[in-house]
């Protein structure tokens, strides 16, 4: 009989070791995909046993997100609080039980749960996880400015819009604004969900205050997209700023007038205006025949070059950055087909096009930076828990040469021509040269307007750019609605001119 | 004697072994003590002293019983009782009480098996119609108006008084000693493939079937149909017998895919536990995931076993309950204790400890390959075997590599009448290796 015994005992031999085989495909191969899995409560819980890193705001003091311990069955969880009860929190995002993660609490979520690549970082979660101690992420502290930020916010509310604003230099975002806005510690709940969704009724639309209008909010640019059209012009040298041009009033497009801002039966005329003029009163036939002449496909590359078309690279969740750029509203996504554009409308700013606070802050940043626009970056560093020790610190990095730097000058004269004698007249700031664009989108609504503002200060050395807008206000004209915002919050990051 | 003064004798060997695992077993409730109270407690080592004295009492009587027995089956029964309760602890005290209890009461059982039986166990060879009749009352037992209940679907427990057993798990020795001493005595002619022969062999073998399937009971029926095809075909060497067993059981196996709406269910639970569409859920009536209804007992365990990784969440570190406190995984301590095993030790603690169930299987053949009668062989390659094929079904399942049945891990698992059964087939081992090496 020894025979077949060795013969059983090789077969539940080799049974057990299919045994062996199973678990290292379940545990090694398999476990990332299942880990994945929308089901798998363990990695839902097993992140509440993480002490998630501390969010700071750029001073490195202001608390925007810290933990709650709860002891729960034998073990401790760490839920989420914002001490702030929201500042900047579209941005900020959410870590919940129920509803996920958003924002930078998602994107960054690797840093804030430790489990990032850093080899210091490793180190520390495996002696935590070795001494039985609870594994701490790491903290980040963000470029947002506390009383900037809170600025912005209060001018916003009651409104719809978004204000961004960074260093043009670096691409450090020191604020970014988006109402209506939300307290993310009522997320959580069905009931403070459900208030969080329940609209205000100032805009029209998608009204939820869960997006964040700064990156995700597609508005028709206006006028401000005169600053990619003149940079086309001037780039193509197709124009100098000495270019003149005739205005009657209007600019005839497929055979139908195209008039000037203002009543369509009796549109404001300049006459005989210089390139630089019709930047800076914003003339809008003037915009529609160069338009014209330099083509749809100059225009749209030009626009390619500041990073249209392109989700500009922010440290937030991609699905919450949108990119900008001409808009199939049937097929709900864009297109760059300059065959399918009506380049006049196009020059000045409607036609289809469909942009970001975001992107519009970065053509602004590309006037400040000589025509080099940097990444936009909201977080400054990432310190290990405990100590001050950096674990990760931003570098200023190039993300696109938007034009020649002698057009980026030629602008910048002409964006401080809009302040010092153009269309926002009304936003000078004693003791400070600053320069900016206005724009006023139609939206399709009566009086209704898309007010906007791009700017930057100081205009001979740049520290902020940025871009405000205001949705949906009525006979809302960028430099009335958008510029005071801007101006505001330019005067309360710049250092007083007096001292 | 002077010429080898290093050599310990067996016993000794095996009171080595006992005191390690002891150590192991303190180390791992100290482990899990720290991940739950954050602190070491003198309790930890209460537990391992309690359990290196429980099994210090079992050494001293196999030193009496059986001397000369194979040292390494205790203490591998002990490392694996220890890890189950420790587990069990770590899930619920409460079960690891009771567990312990239990694993007193098996022990004694096997302490009196040996004592009984230490003169000669093959006198259980003229009472084999005895164990096989036994086999199908215990096996009956659970369909008994008043003592039976139905857990988790199957209709396998027998309740009497406070005390809730499963009569299967000793059904299954006792049909292994009917098995070994049957075939011990029909092999010649069996092996001849005279039909006659076969009768009481069949009926045995037939009734088990037909409990097993009517009570729902699928894993059992797996377990005893490998153990009898492995049996018959250690007795009478014919492959041919085994295709035929295997020929028959695909077409049972189609049978009741074809006609058992729950043998139906566990193989499209198998083949497909997660769906991305909704299908329909028995339970609640309703629409839903199929990995949130009928497959949410395994989904939720290979999540489990996924979680461990490499190295494991560690001891008392894993996560079985939800952020509320609500348990993950139902039945974790019986039948899936595995993947719970899987989550906290990892993928190194996890083949460890399937490196000592495949010790114990080597060494339980060994013993049969040493044993110089037929009884004797039959008796430890069967016992061997359905320890074996009983880790294969439960495993199998939990890691999906078979349809998932609920049998208990051998030795590890909560669960009275499976701890106290494996404690009756590890004496049986001692008492056949121990008469092995008597007359080697």
């Amino acid at each position: 009989m020894n025979r077949q015994i060795s013969a059983l005992a090789l077969v539940a031999l080799v049974l057990l070791s299919a045994l062996v085989v199973a678990t290292t495909y379940w545990q090694a191969w398999a476990a990332p995909s299942l880990a994945a899995k929308q089901d798998n409560a363990i990695q839902r819980v097993a992140q509440f046993r993480i002490k998630r890193g501390l969010i700071y705001a750029s001073d490195g003091k202001t608390l925007l997100a810290k933990n709650r311990a709860v002891k729960r069955a034998g073990q401790t969880l760490y839920f989420r609080t914002y001490p702030t009860h929201g500042f900047a929190s579209q941005t900020i995002g959410y870590s919940t039980q129920g509803r996920a993660r958003a924002g930078l609490e998602r994107s960054e979520n690797a840093y804030l749960t430790a489990s990032n690549a850093n080899l210091g970082t490793i180190f520390d979660k495996l002696t935590d996880n070795l001494k039985g101690t609870t594994v701490t992420g790491n903290n980040l502290v963000l470029n947002l400015r506390v009383g900037v930020q809170k600025m912005a916010e209060t001018a916003l509310a009651g409104k719809c819009g978004a204000a961004v604003m960074l260093n043009p230099k670096t691409g450090a975002v020191y604020v970014m604004a988006s109402s209506p806005t939300y307290d993310p510690n009522k997320i959580e709940s069905n009931k403070g969900y459900a208030s969080i969704l329940r609209s205000p009724s100032a805009c029209p639309g998608s009204t939820s205050a869960l997006l964040n209008r700064a990156t995700q909010g597609l508005y028709p640019p206006g006028s401000t997209f005169k600053t990619v059209t003149a940079a086309a012009a001037l780039d193509s040298n197709v124009y100098t700023p000495d270019s003149r041009f005739d205005d009657p009033g209007y600019c005839m497009e497929y055979g139908q007038k195209v008039s000037n801002a203002g009543n369509p039966e009796a549109p404001e005329t300049f006459g005989n205006v210089d390139f630089l003029q019709a930047y800076q009163h914003s003339i809008n036939s003037v915009f529609c025949n160069i338009g014209k002449r330099l083509g749809a496909k100059r225009v749209i590359d030009k626009a390619k070059d500041f990073g249209f078309y392109e989700q500009p690279p922010i440290e937030l969740p991609s699905s919450m950055v949108e990119a900008s750029g001409e808009f199939n509203f049937r097929k709900h996504e864009l297109f760059d087909d300059p065959g399918l554009m009506d380049p006049g409308r196009l020059a000045f700013g409607q036609d289809k096009l469909l942009v970001t606070p975001l992107q519009m802050a970065l053509v602004a940043a590309a006037v400040a930076n000589g025509g080099t626009i940097m990444e936009p970056h909201l977080v400054k560093k990432v310190t290990a828990p405990g100590s001050s020790k950096t674990v990760m610190k931003t570098k200023p990095k190039v993300w696109k040469h938007a034009m020649k730097p002698q057009t980026a000058a030629e602008l910048n004269t002409g964006m401080q021509a809009v302040i010092t004698g153009g269309t926002a007249t009304g936003v000078q700031i004693p003791g400070i040269k600053w320069a900016g664009k206005t724009g006023t989108a139609e939206t399709g609504d009566g009086h209704y307007y898309d007010a906007w503002f791009i700017f930057f200060a100081p205009a001979d050395n740049p520290q902020v750019a940025g871009a405000v807008v205001v949705e949906h206000s009525l006979n809302g004209f960028g430099g009335a609605v958008a510029a005071p915002i801007a101006k505001q919050l330019v005067q309360a990051i710049l250092p007083s001119p007096s001292k | 004697m002077g010429a080898r003064p290093l050599t310990l004798g067996r016993r000794n060997r095996e009171l080595l072994y006992l005191a390690a695992v002891g150590v192991l077993t303190g180390f791992g409730f100290a482990s899990v003590y720290i991940a739950r109270q954050s602190l070491v407690s003198w309790g930890s080592l209460g537990y391992a002293v309690f359990f290196f004295a429980l099994y210090l009492a079992a050494h001293v009587v196999a030193r009496f019983a059986t001397p000369e027995a194979d040292p390494y089956l205790l203490p591998m029964a002990g490392l694996l009782t220890a890890i189950g309760v420790t587990e069990i602890y770590r899930l619920g005290p409460d079960d690891a009480f009771k567990q312990g209890l239990w694993i007193v009461i098996g022990v004694g059982l096997f302490a009196l098996a040996l004592l009984w039986l230490r003169r000669d166990y093959r006198e259980l060879e003229n009472y084999k119609y005895l164990f096989g009749l036994a086999a199908i009352a215990l096996l009956f037992l659970p369909r008994v108006p008043g003592l039976g209940e139905t857990v988790n679907g199957a209709r396998l427990w027998v309740h009497v008084g406070p005390v809730q057993f499963q009569p299967g798990e000793f059904a299954k020795i006792f049909l292994i000693v009917f098995l070994a001493a049957y075939l011990r005595e029909k092999r010649e002619v069996l092996a001849q493939g005279r039909l006659k022969d076969m009768g009481p062999l069949l009926l045995i073998w037939g009734g088990c079937m037909l409990v097993l399937v009517s009570s729902n009971d699928l894993g059992s029926a797996l377990l005893y149909y490998g153990i009898f095809l492995s049996m018959l075909y250690v007795a009478t060497a014919r492959l041919s017998y085994v295709a035929a067993g295997v020929v028959l059981f695909a077409i049972g196996g189609v049978g009741a895919y074809r006609e058992i709406p729950h043998v139906r269910e566990r193989i499209t639970i198998w083949l497909h536990p997660w769906t991305t569409e909704k299908v329909f859920c028995p339970t609640t009536g309703t629409k839903t995931l199929r990995q949130d209804c009928q497959s949410y007992q395994l989904v939720k365990s290979l999540y489990s076993i996924a979680n461990g990784g490499f190295g494991g969440a560690g001891l008392g570190k894993g996560t079985f309950t939800t952020a509320d406190g609500k348990p993950l995984i139902p039945y974790v301590s019986s039948d899936f204790i595995y993947s719970a095993l899987a989550q906290e030790l990892g993928l190194i603690g996890a083949a460890a400890l399937l490196l000592v169930f495949m010790l114990f299987v080597a060494r339980g053949m060994k013993i049969a390959l040493q044993a110089d009668d037929g009884f004797s062989k039959l008796l430890a390659a069967g016992l061997t075997f359905g320890f074996a094929a009983q880790t294969f079904i439960i495993v199998g399942g939990v890691v999906r590599l078979i349809p998932l049945t609920g049998i208990t891990l051998p030795f590890v698992s909560y669960g009275g009448s499976s701890v106290v059964a494996n404690f009756l087939l590890l004496a049986g081992l001692l008492l056949v290796s121990q008469r092995a090496n008597v007359k080697g």
